[in-house]
Order: C-alpha cells, then structure tokens, then sequence
C-alpha cells in the first residue's frame, strides 16, 4: 500500500474513531480529531522526505482496479504539485481544529459530528489532489461538497441554510459540464487505445480541435466556478460570510485551488491545444478577476466578505500564472496556491477571532484594536501585509514570479496585473485602518486578547510566511520538476531573453 | 571582487534586535531603546571597519560581495540573496548608521515620556536593517526586499501615533504613494528579466548595449516611476507633508536624511541605463526641475515647522534628482547633495524637535518667536544647518549645491538655461523660506503664551544636534578637497571616465549668481518677517500665497482625479456584483426552478431529500456511462 493510501485513509479511520465516542464528550471529539491531524501531518511530512525531487514522474503510485467494466481504478500518486498542496492541506487542519477550538458549539449538531465531517474532508483534500484516475477525481470533487454542504448549513453563522444551498448548486452546475466533458473523453479514448480513466493514457489521446473545445470547457468551467473565477464567483463571498472561520479556511485555503490545481492537471495536460485557443479569453477573466476582486473588497463593509474578494483577486493572480505557460508563471502559481492557503488562513483566523469577541462582523464595529488587544492586531495586520505581497514574505514570491512568468509572454497582461498592487495595499490598509488604528470603538474596551491556544495554531501560520519568504527554494525545488513537466507535455518552452548576448 | 563575511551583520543584527523588541512585548521596555542604540552603534562600527578595509584596497577590489544563499531559482529566473558593498553603497551605509545612531541617541530622550518608546525603536531598528538591504542587494530584486521593508517601517512610525485618525491616514497615504512607485519598480525588473534574462546589477550593466532603445528608455521611465514614489518627487510627492505626523526623529532619519533618497540612490545605480538613454535622462531632470520648485514654492506658506522642512526636503531632493539626470558628470554630485543634505538637514529636523520639545509639541511658528535666546544651542546648530543649505560659502550645502547650478548650466542649449534657471530660482526661493522658518523661530519677539516654558534640550538631544551641525560645516569642503568624493565614486558611477562638457560659465560666476540669488531671497525674507508677525496666519493674502498653503492643490487634484472617481466605481461595482451579476445567476435559478413546477415538492428544504437526489443522479449518470459503453 503507496504511502498516499495510508494518508488518505489515516483521517478516516480517525472519523470512524469519533463515531463510536459519546455524543456529549465534546473534549474527547476534539482532542481525537486534533490527535489525528497531527498524525496525518507527520505522515505528510514523513512522505516529503522520502519524495525525489530529481524525479519528474508520479511517485508513491498505486493503482487497484475498482469498476473493471468500465476501466476505472483507483490509481494515486503524487508529483511535486500534488505534494505540495497536500501537505498544505494537512498543516491547516490541526490549525483550524485547533484555532477553533469552540467553533463546533453553537452548530445544529454535535461537535462529534463537525469533527466527524472535517476528517472526512480531509481524506477527500488528500485523495483529490493525488488522484491520477479522471474518474475518482470526480467522484472525489462532487463529494467533497457534501461534507462542506453540511459544514456551512449546519454550523455556519446568519443565513446559513441559503447559502450553503447557493454553494452546492453552483458546484453541482460545474461538475455536470465536467462529467459531460469525462463522458466524452471516456468515449474517445475507447476507440483509440481503449477504455480507461487513467490521466496520462488520455493526454496521449489524438483529438481533434472542435471535440477538444468542448471537453476544455466541460473542464474548465467547473474549475472557474470552483477557483472561483470572474463571473462565477457570487456563491465565494456568501459561503464565506456564513461558513465558521475554519470551513472559511478549509474552503478557500484548500477546495478552491481544486479548480487551479484541475487547470494544470486536466485542462492543459488533456487539451493542450484548446489551452493555447482559450488562453486570451483565460488571461482577461484573470485579469478582470484580479482587479474586480480588489475594488470589490475595498468596498465590502464586512470583515470576510472582504477576505472572500481578495481572493478572488489572489485566484485572478493564480490563473494568470497558469496560463502564461512560462516556468515562473506556472512555478508560481503553484507556490501562490500554497502561500494564499496560508495567507488567508491567517487573515480568516485573526478576523475570526475578531468577529467572535466583538458578536459583529461589521468592520465599523471595530477600531483602535492596537491598543486593546495588541497581540491580535499583529497578527492581523502581519496576515494583511501578506495579502498584499509584501517582500520578505511568502506571498510575494509567487506573486512576484506570477507577474515575471506573465510579462515574458504577455507583457500587457502583466502590466494590468500589476496595477492590482495599489489596490491590494488600499483593501488591506483600509480595513487595516478601521479596525486597529483610531480611538477604540465603544463596546471594545474589554476585549480579550489572544489566550495561549490561540497563539500556538497561529504562531506555525506566521512563521510560514515569514520563512518561505525568505527560503521558498525546498518548495519550488518541489515544484519545477512538476511545471517543466506540464510544460514539455504541453510543448512550450520559456521565452528567450530578448537581448542576445 | 573582494568577498567579505561582514556585510551581512549589518542587516542581521538591526533585524534580530527588532524581531525580539517586537515579540518580547513590555517585558523589554526597560532596556529595549538601550539594545536598540547598541545595534545601530555596533552597525556603524562594522560600517567603519568596512570603509577602512575597503580604503586599503585598491581598482576593482575595492568591492566586496558576500553570497548567502540562493532566494529563488524557477527556470532561467535566478535570484541570489547576495550583498554587494562597493564605493556608492558604503557612502549609503556610513550615512544611515551615521545618522541614525545619532537618531537613536536622540530618541532615547526625545521619546522618554512615550509609553511606546521600546516599540518606536523596534521600528527603527527595522528601519535601519531594511535600508541597509536597499544599498547593499546586488540585484534589483533585493533592493526591492529593501525597498519595501522601509516602506513598512515608514508606515508603521508615521503612524506610530494612530489613535489619531489623521495620523493614521497620513501613514496609508504615503504605503499607498509608495506602492504606485512600487508598480515602477516591479515592472522595470519584469523588463529588465525579459531583456537581459538576470535583474543583478552587474548582468543588466553587461546587457544594456545588447538591448533595444526602447527596453532601455522604459527600463529608465519606470525606476523614475518608483523613485518619485519614494522620494516624494512630482507627481507622487503629496505624501511627504503629511508624513511629519510620524515622531520628529523619524522625520529627522527616515524623511529627511534616509529613506526619501533611496530614489537618487536607484537612479544613480541605475547609471548604465541612464547612460544610454537620453530620454530616459531628459524624464528625470523634468521631474527633478518641477519638483524642486514645486516644493520651494509649498516651502514658502507653510507655518507648520516641520511641514516646511518637508517641503524644503522634497526640493532638495529635487535637486538631487536634477543632478542624477545630468548623466556621468551629475550622478556623484546627486551622491554629495544627498550627503551633505543628510547631515544638515537631519540637524534641522532634530533642531525642529527641540523646539518642540521645549514648547509642549507645538509646531505652528507663529507662536513661536524669539526661543533663540531661551535655547542657544539648539540656535546655533539650527544655524549653521540653515547656513549649509542656503548655500553660504563654505559651509557643505554651498559645495554641493553649487555644483548643482553649475552642471545644470552646462547640460548645453535651451535644456542647460531652462535647468540652471530652475536651480537659481530655487536657491533664491531656498534662501528666502529659511528664512522665513529661522526668524520666525528663533528671533524677533515671543508669541507663545504663558503656560509654555522653553528650555534647552537635555546633551542626549543636542550632542546628535551638535554632531550634525559639524557635519552642515565641514562636509562639503571635505568631499570637495581634491574632488575626493566625485573620484572615489568614479569606478561605480562614470566608469567610461566622462568628462564635463563645456563650460557654460566659469564656476566663479555660477557661485557669484547662486549667491546672489541667496541674498535676494533672504533679504525678502527679513523684509517681511522680521517683525511683527502675526499670530493667526493673515486671510488677505495672494492667491499664490493660499495656492501654496493648499500645497499647490496635490491633494485636491488627487482627490478629485483619483480618489473620488475610484471610489464611485467601488461602489457602482458593489452594486453591480449584487444586482446583476448574482442576479443573473439567481434570475437562471429561478427559471430553472419556475419552469419545472411539476418538481417544485421536491424544493422541500430537507438536507435529506436533496442527498437523496444527488445519489439517484449519481446513479443515473453511473447508468448513463454504463449504456455508453455497451
């Protein structure tokens, strides 16, 4: 059994565990589900040291028959991509379970269940990104909503039944068209080697470029629902004001980049050729996404819609990246995915415990936070200067090489996109402004700063960012093999510098 | 090349004894201004020794590098952090550790009432290592690190004060100015990568004459854009007056001395680019040349004692930038503006602060009045930073500024009348609102009231003052002497060994105008000021005088160029997002939803009834593949 097997199935059996766990030990739950996600954690990294750079392919493969008839396996493995983003995964877990300690209590059910419904999301973010069969990728994509589904709708604050529907129904539309689009694969591939789901069997398949349009879409359309891109972003703002802090992470920090990872790993692995017609049209709802999100934050008056926009800007940023095609833009972009879990982990973290102290979401309701609650406001104004790129941590890296990868190809594109620099630091430094500069709002004087539990799960946060901004070589080592890989597969090469020596 | 195991301590050590101010919290209140103190000290020693060594060695080896590891290698896009000292960067680091262990020093007293004084010098500290980053990255991208970690810290100390909403504003204003400079920056490094293939200092020098004009120029035009930002240069300059919010030390070091010239620093760095692009050249004297007067004009109304001096810095570093423009024979001469500039200027602000100080935190100078004889050495070091950058013979501000007019003039036909014109005018304007700040200040009679009681500053204040002040005397005539500071810059700044062109006028005569010039503008100065000056600032005034007192309108013109359309579009673009766009999504739900009423029963609301139709449609989709593939 591939180490990747072990992984995914370490939660589960961790969920089975809290099923059998009394409905009122609450403290039990808890602790069995932070006991297993620091497990998970360790077998993560155990699995990053044993991971061989040097070697491009898919490592820790296995692959069992599962519907002999129809050719689907279940078949996993992990190259640099894949690694990356899980053990981003499985680092926000411990920290949500634990930076949400109570976050579990005021839910329709108990915490045994919310517990219950995180580990088996975990095995499902594990299992997504190391699927190498299209079709346990599906099944791993539509029933990740479940768990989510009953996250927002059952713990979630406000409307939360509304928008826990809006969330399912605009994923449910997405992965219809990419079902369309596998049936339609599935077919191709059965008159030309034969039936199977297996991703890189079909990236060898021959189609022709009116079939290969529409299977790009099929694809594309539910990642740029899931990422979510500009226009199919309304359900992101919704879910996030509703979901609890943690769902909010696991959503946006983990899910979302199933739409970015499903670019590089179906969209132009299976259709290069349609990736290269509909780059223009990408590269504007990016560029739209990037600059539409920030105006859009700046002008949200609600703590975590206006995390949600930024978002949309950072996914705007992430797409750009991909589709550029260079080695910096898809490096990048990939590094951008992992540093924006963290980055808006951090901020929904700090705002949470923003929003549960003061019972109001309200930006107004905050000011002068400074001098309150000292420790809270670093925290918070350090995950900021991360959203907005700031050199020195994480996120600039990726952004930066984002951008870099982009003007190589497309010098216009990036231009636009880095303009979205002036309104990143607006966004931040506004709610940044309302909340923790000024007098203290009424009604604040009293509020607690962080307590020692808190400051242990953002404490690992912080020093992230702050580390890989200065030696993000381990993870983009990770990563390039991966990205010349997409590369080559695709048939592009890096633009040469234009002053030949 | 010479390598060193130095350099890098000069950041670290700043940085650490931040971090730890910082994460340490109160439990470092009693000693955090000491360790802060020492550091800076301890940096300027390192400082020392470096120049010491690097003085021994001679040509080429005189630079030293210091590698530390590779920062980001994806395809051909390789970035080292890797330092660099050579001749340009250690003027750089003796200035900031200089200067700023004076200011530490000065601090210490200064801020001793504050309850916040150990993170104030946290802020220093972490200005002191990010600037010290700037001038010693090898690269552009590590000049970018730089760049914006004294961003940050300009940001974090000029709200340093943020209960106060305005104060609070001032520091976004100026991240957000900066971050306009910073899309300058970010871009000419993207040019620079996709000309060159590297964003090192030396591999954009080696490539530039492979490169097309056109790279170059708009390599040249967007440094420009990032060094206006930081330097508070036209049309990005209305940041720096409010910026005086921060703590006066702050803008002694940070406004002043340091961190707004990091734009001179940039462009004359970037010299191989100017050097080849005469467009690119003739962008950056326009923006000195407006600049200059621009903030000599704002200099000229303004009754806010620091405003003035901010006004007066952002000329100063319009000359500076007038200079680096000039090409080969300008850029070392942009470098003695800049030093002189940062000894007397620094001197002014620390000055500015006394007063203060002495007079509860007031900072309107028609209250002021006659507090020369109440604190004589505050006075006489003001004084002689006011003798330095009128440009009076010999003290520093008359050599470098001289040189100034001087090349100015010789830039040859129309250009070399228009900018040597503009470099006069703005000495007579220079000399005329220095001394209008000095009389009001510190002579004629007193206009505070009684609850205010000047006192001189404690030594920890005025022995900085004092240290600056021989620097406004001496450190002119020392660069000059043997043209020793132009030589020592020669290898890094002109190393094709450009000579001057023609001489338009001998320098004699240059001299013999600026001085000229001067006296003009302080004999209006004492005319008009000298006595009787009101207390409320008069309403029957030119239409100059209350332009100027507006700033010459920047920040209306902002606010109605950029600010309010901006933020109507925020909000037209909220509505938008609600009403159309989720509405079209919702309006696409409910035809669905309306069509099929036949399934309306089904729209229960029960979790339970829709998990059960997602698995029979799972079914029926599993069935569906299965028939396909019959």
């Amino acid at each position: 059994m591939s180490i990747v097997t072990t992984l995914e199935l370490l939660p589960l059996l961790g969920a089975l565990l809290l099923a059998v766990i009394p409905k009122q030990n609450a403290l039990l739950a808890k602790r069995v589900a932070l006991a297993t996600s620091v497990v998970v954690l360790a077998v993560a990294g155990l699995m990053a040291y044993r991971f061989d750079n040097s070697n491009p392919a898919m490592q820790f493969v296995e692959s069992r028959k599962w519907i002999a008839s129809f050719g689907v396996n279940y078949a996993v493995g992990i190259d640099g991509i894949a690694l990356v983003l899980i053990l981003m995964s499985a680092f926000l877990v411990p920290v949500v379970i634990l930076a949400g300690w109570h976050e579990s209590e005021n839910g329709k059910w108990s915490a045994k269940t919310f517990y219950i419904l995180i580990l088996t999301l975990e095995t499902m973010m594990i299992g997504v990104f190391a699927a190498t069969d299209v079709f346990l990728f599906y099944v791993i994509f539509e029933a990740m909503l479940i768990p989510v589904y009953f996250l927002i709708g059952g713990y979630g604050r406000g409307e939360r039944a509304a928008a826990a529907m809006k969330f399912l129904l605009y994923s449910l539309f997405g992965g219809l068209l990419m079902l369309a689009a596998i049936i339609g694969i599935y077919v191709i591939a059965g008159n030309q080697i034969g039936h199977t789901f297996d991703i890189a069997q079909l990236s060898t398949l021959h189609i022709d470029s009116w079939t290969q349009d529409f299977l790009f879409l099929g694809f594309f359309i539910a990642f740029a629902i899931k990422a979510p891109l500009w226009p199919f972003h309304t359900w992101l703002p919704t879910a996030a004001k509703s979901a609890t802090p943690g769902t909010s992470i696991l959503l946006l920090g983990v899910l979302d980049k199933v739409g970015t990872y499903g670019m590089i790993r179906f969209c132009i692995t299976l259709f290069p050729q349609a990736s290269k017609t509909f780059t223009p049209i990408i590269i504007v709802l990016a560029l739209i996404s990037i600059l539409y999100g920030a105006f859009l934050a700046i002008g949200q008056r609600e703590i975590n819609g206006l995390i949600a926009f930024t978002s949309i800007s950072h996914f705007g940023f992430i797409t750009l990246g991909i589709f550029a095609m260079t080695s910096q833009g898809l490096s990048g972009a990939t590094l951008y995915m992992v540093n924006h879990g963290f980055s808006t982990g951090a901020l929904f973290l700090a705002a949470g415990w923003m929003v549960s102290r003061r019972g109001s979401s309200k930006i107004e309701d905050f000011g002068g936070l400074q001098r309150v609650t000292p420790v809270l406001a670093w925290t918070f104004f350090l995950a900021g200067m991360s959203a907005l790129a700031l050199p020195g941590l994480s996120s600039f890296v990726s952004e930066f090489l984002v951008l870099v990868g982009t003007f190589t190809r497309y010098p216009v594109a990036a231009i636009v996109g880095t303009t979205g620099i002036v309104l990143a630091a607006l966004y931040v430094l506004i709610v940044v402004q309302k909340s923790l500069h000024g007098p203290t709002t009424e009604g604040n004087e009293s509020l607690k700063d962080l307590n020692l539990r808190e400051k242990i799960a953002m404490a690992p946060v912080i020093a992230i960012l702050v580390i890989f901004g200065f030696f993000p070589k381990p993870l983009l080592d990770t990563i390039n093999p991966a990205s010349q890989q997409v590369m080559s597969h695709a048939g592009v090469t890096d633009p040469a510098p234009k002053a030949g020596k | 090349m010479t390598t060193s195991s130095n350099l890098v301590y000069l950041i670290a050590l700043p940085l650490v004894s931040s971090a730890l101010l910082i994460l340490l919290g109160r439990k470092a209140d009693k000693w955090g201004h000491l360790l802060a103190t020492l550091v800076s000290a301890t940096a300027f020693g390192i400082g020392v020794m470096e120049f010491l060594a690097m003085h021994t060695r001679t040509g080429a080896a005189r630079a030293a590098t210091q590698h530390l590891f590779s920062w980001i290698s994806v395809g051909s896009f390789n970035v080292d952090a890797s330092l660099l000292l050579d001749q340009l960067s250690i003027c750089f680091v003796l200035l900031i550790t200089g200067v700023g262990t004076l200011i530490h020093i000065y601090s210490i007293a200064y801020m001793s009432h504050d309850r916040d004084r150990r993170r104030f010098f946290a802020y220093l500290n972490l200005f002191i290592a990010a600037m010290l980053l700037l001038v010693l990255g090898d690269s552009y991208l590590n000049l970018y690190v730089g760049w914006e970690g004294v961003g940050l810290a300009s940001y974090l100390l000029i709200g340093f004060w943020n209960q106060k909403p305005t104060y609070a504003t001032a520091a976004k204003k100026a991240f957000v100015a900066n971050r306009v400079g910073d899309v300058g920056l970010s871009l000419a490094i993207m040019i620079a990568f996709a000309q060159f293939g590297t964003v090192t200092f030396e591999g954009v020098k080696a490539g530039v004459p492979h490169a097309s004009g056109a790279a170059i120029t708009a390599i040249g035009a967007m440094l420009l854009l990032a060094a206006a930002g930081k330097s508070a240069q036209f049309p990005l300059q209305s940041w720096l007056g409010d910026a005086m919010a921060g703590p006066t030390p702050v803008s002694a070091l940070i406004h002043a001395a340091t961190m707004v010239t990091a734009g001179v620093y940039l462009i004359t760095r970037s010299n191989y680019i100017f050097d080849a692009s005469s467009t690119a050249r003739l962008l950056v004297v326009i923006v000195g040349g407006i600049t200059l007067i621009f903030g000599a004009l704002i200099g000229t109304a303004k009754d806010d004692i620091k405003k003035a001096l901010a006004a007066s810095t952002m000329s100063q570093i319009g000359y500076m930038i007038l200079a680096s423009g000039l090409g080969p024979v300008g850029y070392a001469i942009a470098i003695m503006h800049l030093l002189t500039h940062g000894f007397f200027k620094a001197g002014m602000f620390l000055g500015a602060g006394s007063v203060m100080h002495g007079m509860d935190d007031e900072v309107n100078m028609r209250r002021f009045g006659g507090i020369g004889k109440l604190m004589p050495i505050t006075f006489a070091t003001f004084g002689l930073g006011y003798l330095a950058i009128i440009g009076v013979p010999p003290f520093a501000g008359f050599y470098s500024k001289d040189k100034i007019i001087e090349i100015a003039f010789n830039a040859g036909g129309t250009k070399g009348w228009i900018l040597g014109g503009a470099t006069l005018l703005g000495a007579a304007i220079t000399a005329f609102y220095m001394t209008r700040l000095v009389v009001m200040t510190f002579t004629g009679s007193k206009r505070w009231d009684e609850k205010a009681h000047p006192h001189e500053s404690p030594i920890l204040m005025w022995l900085p003052m004092a240290v600056l002040a021989i620097g406004s005397v001496a450190s002119g005539f020392f660069f000059n002497s043997g043209n020793s500071l132009v030589n020592w810059l020669a290898p890094v700044l002109n190393s094709r060994g450009v000579e001057g062109g023609a001489e338009l006028m001998k320098p004699i005569v240059v001299s013999g105008l600026a001085l000229a010039a001067v006296v003009i503008g302080v004999g209006i100065a004492l005319t008009k000021y000298r006595s009787n000056v009101p207390i409320e600032a008069p309403e029957d005034v030119t239409i100059f005088t209350k332009l100027a007192r507006k700033d010459l309108l920047q920040d209306s013109f902002n606010e109605a160029v950029l600010m309010r359309p901006g933020q109507k579009l925020t909000a037209g673009l909220v509505k938008t997002d609600t009403n159309v766009i989720d509405g079209l999504v919702r309006l696409v739900g409910a035809i669905f939803i309306g069509s099929a009423t036949a399934l309306r029963r089904i729209q229960n609301g029960y979790v339970r009834s829709y998990a059960l139709i997602m698995v029979l449609g799972a079914l029926a989709l599993i069935a569906m593949i299965w028939v396909v593939t019959l």
